[in-house]
């Protein structure tokens, strides 16, 4: 179990407010008076025993006790004790407590660098992944070299050969005129594309980010949509930025309609009541209201922000894996071009369409994260019995319960920033240690 | 003695022509193909003594070209050129595997092409 908190000190808090002497409570957990002093300063990390004993007897639960505000502090601290160099002194991660409540603005000055060390690495790992499968750059690479090659052979046959006919001659300056053109358009049309990436992030490439980035701007939510007028597609996605192609537009427009389709089947008020009652349960939820489990998917990545809802995450993918939608979760990367990890349940559901499928995943990082999911694979058949049949699975993304009986099933990202190096469905080796 | 003959591979029009040039001036009989589907054929009409087997081709890759003709007896032993991108090493690691006898990388000197395919040539013969 992880700690991430000032534990001694809230144990210390807590015990005060109740008016306890600190050889009372030491008594009545068997500890000595000293080695619980050494506790409540932070100067000894509480065993899970020991937390279970000292919750019981100040009534409180053994997370409030363990987990607070300062948990984010924690986890960056803890995630740069574990990015130190071989051969560098160990980080005393066992007094990480002690170093916090005695150094706090040390101790806040390192985290808030590791935060920084580790969205460049993010932002580096999201370069190097478009870099390898961006199919414009690796199209437009392939271009100017066949453009230069032919340049190039072909100015030497012009300088080297002194007699040629003129027919030869007249086709190698043509052939020289075509290829500066193409290299030109082709260096103007890479010019355009760099040009579009936002300078912090690295840009928006594909229809579907355009309509992902509108949507994010939104809070992934669409107000308008949740009353009885709710406007036509056209009127929503009209004059917006985000939405700059043609294709990003009509990806919208679908998108609206099916949002607009499912937000009249199961308006927010209901939701939010059976959200209070029941949870978080795809399955339960769309047992209650009698829809499908997609439609309670999409409800639920959806929605505003809930009191009963924690933060959600939704992947959609097709029949051959590729993404169609994507909601992030914090903590949980989706990568933004290729395949993602072979084992998540996504792809587990999509072998085995209608079947739904819970997993508690633990997604590899430097700080390992847990993850409830749900996946399930709808098969649909738009043209009919003699058409193909279409599948879409999709993936919802939960933070997983602090207690949970199920083993977690270890996934990553994708296999270029995996750290996972003996995983058997591996499919390329990690850049994480050889290329970063 | 009659001329060496060579297949070349190419997709690209105009690298396809200047490199018949040259080989031309050189003294090579060159046909020429544009895609990889009638390569097996081709070979087996003209019994070529060097193949120019472009890596990156449309439909059929040259990999999976080379792979296909190393896999049949008549054509274990014959001489490929194989033309890859400058800088791509896996590219050119994967075109060794499947039996290619040299690489050439994009973009390449004239001098560089024929010397290579003599040389190959010369081992072939």
């Amino acid at each position: 179990m992880v700690r991430s908190a000032l534990t001694g000190t809230r144990i210390r808090e807590r015990r005060t407010a109740l008016g306890l002497r600190q050889a009372e409570l030491a008594r009545a957990v068997g500890v000595s008076a000293a080695y619980l002093n050494l506790i409540e300063h932070n100067r000894r990390r509480v065993g899970e025993a020991l937390l279970e004993r000292l919750a019981v007897a100040l009534s409180v639960e053994p997370v409030a006790l363990s987990e607070g505000a300062e948990s984010t502090l924690f986890d960056s601290l803890r995630e740069a004790a574990v990015g130190a160099a071989p051969g560098d002194p160990v980080p005393e991660t066992d007094r990480i407590e002690e170093f916090v409540g005695r150094f706090p603005g040390w101790a806040a000055a390192l985290a808030a660098r590791q935060t920084r060390i580790a969205a460049l690495e993010r932002t580096l790992e999201a370069y190097s992944e478009r870099m390898a499968q961006d199919p414009f750059l690796a199209t437009t690479l392939h271009e100017v070299l066949s453009a230069i090659t032919s340049l190039r052979s072909t100015a030497a046959i012009l300088a080297e050969t002194e007699e040629m006919e003129p027919e030869w001659r007249a086709r190698f300056h043509r052939t020289i005129h075509e290829e500066s053109l193409r290299l030109s358009a082709t260096a103007e049309a890479l010019v355009g594309y760099l040009d579009s990436l936002d300078g912090a992030e690295t840009g928006l490439s594909s229809p579907q980010e355009e309509v992902e980035a509108w949507l994010a701007g939104q809070g992934w939510h669409l107000t308008a949509l949740e009353g009885a007028t709710a406007p036509g597609a056209e009127a929503l996605i009209a004059g917006v930025a985000e939405l700059a192609s043609g294709p990003a537009r009509q990806l919208a427009a679908a998108h609206v309609a099916r949002v607009r389709a499912e937000a009249r089947a199961l308006p927010l008020a209901p939701l939010r009541r059976a959200l209070a009652e029941d949870g978080p349960d795809p399955a339960r939820l769309a047992v209650r209201f009698g829809l499908p489990l997609a439609t309670l998917f999409r409800r639920l990545a959806l929605m505003p922000p809930d009191p009963s809802l924690p933060p959600v995450g939704l992947v959609v993918c097709d029949g051959a894996g590729g993404f169609t939608f994507r909601k992030p979760m914090p903590g949980f990367a989706l990568p933004r071009y290729g395949a993602a990890c072979p084992l998540w349940p996504l792809y587990e559901a999509l072998a085995r369409p209608m079947q739904p499928i819970r997993a508690v995943v633990e997604l590899a990082g430097r700080l390992p994260q847990r993850f409830l999911t749900y996946a399930i694979c709808i098969p649909t058949q738009p043209g009919g019995f003699d058409g193909p049949q279409v599948l879409e699975s999709m993936m919802l993304i939960l933070p997983a319960p602090a207690v949970c009986g199920d083993v977690e099933r270890p996934v990553g990202v994708t296999c270029r920033v995996c750290p996972r190096r003996d995983c058997l469905a591996r499919r390329e080796p990690t850049i994480l240690t050889d290329g970063l | 003695m009659g001329k060496k003959q060579v297949l070349l591979v190419e997709d690209e029009p105009n690298i396809a022509e200047a490199i018949r040039f040259i080989l031309s001036r050189d003294g090579w009989q060159v046909r020429h193909l544009p895609e990889g589907a009638a390569v097996l054929a081709a070979l087996a009409e003209d019994r070529p003594h060097v193949l120019v087997l472009d890596l990156m081709l449309p439909g059929r890759s040259g990999l999976e070209i080379l792979a296909d003709l190393r896999a049949r007896p008549e054509f274990a032993a014959l001489p490929v050129l194989m033309l890859t991108a400058r800088g791509q090493g896996r590219d050119r690691d994967a075109a060794e595997r499947a039996g290619a006898s040299a690489f050439l990388a994009k973009p390449f000197a004239n001098a560089d092409l024929l010397a290579c395919l003599r040389s190959l040539a010369g081992a072939g013969a």
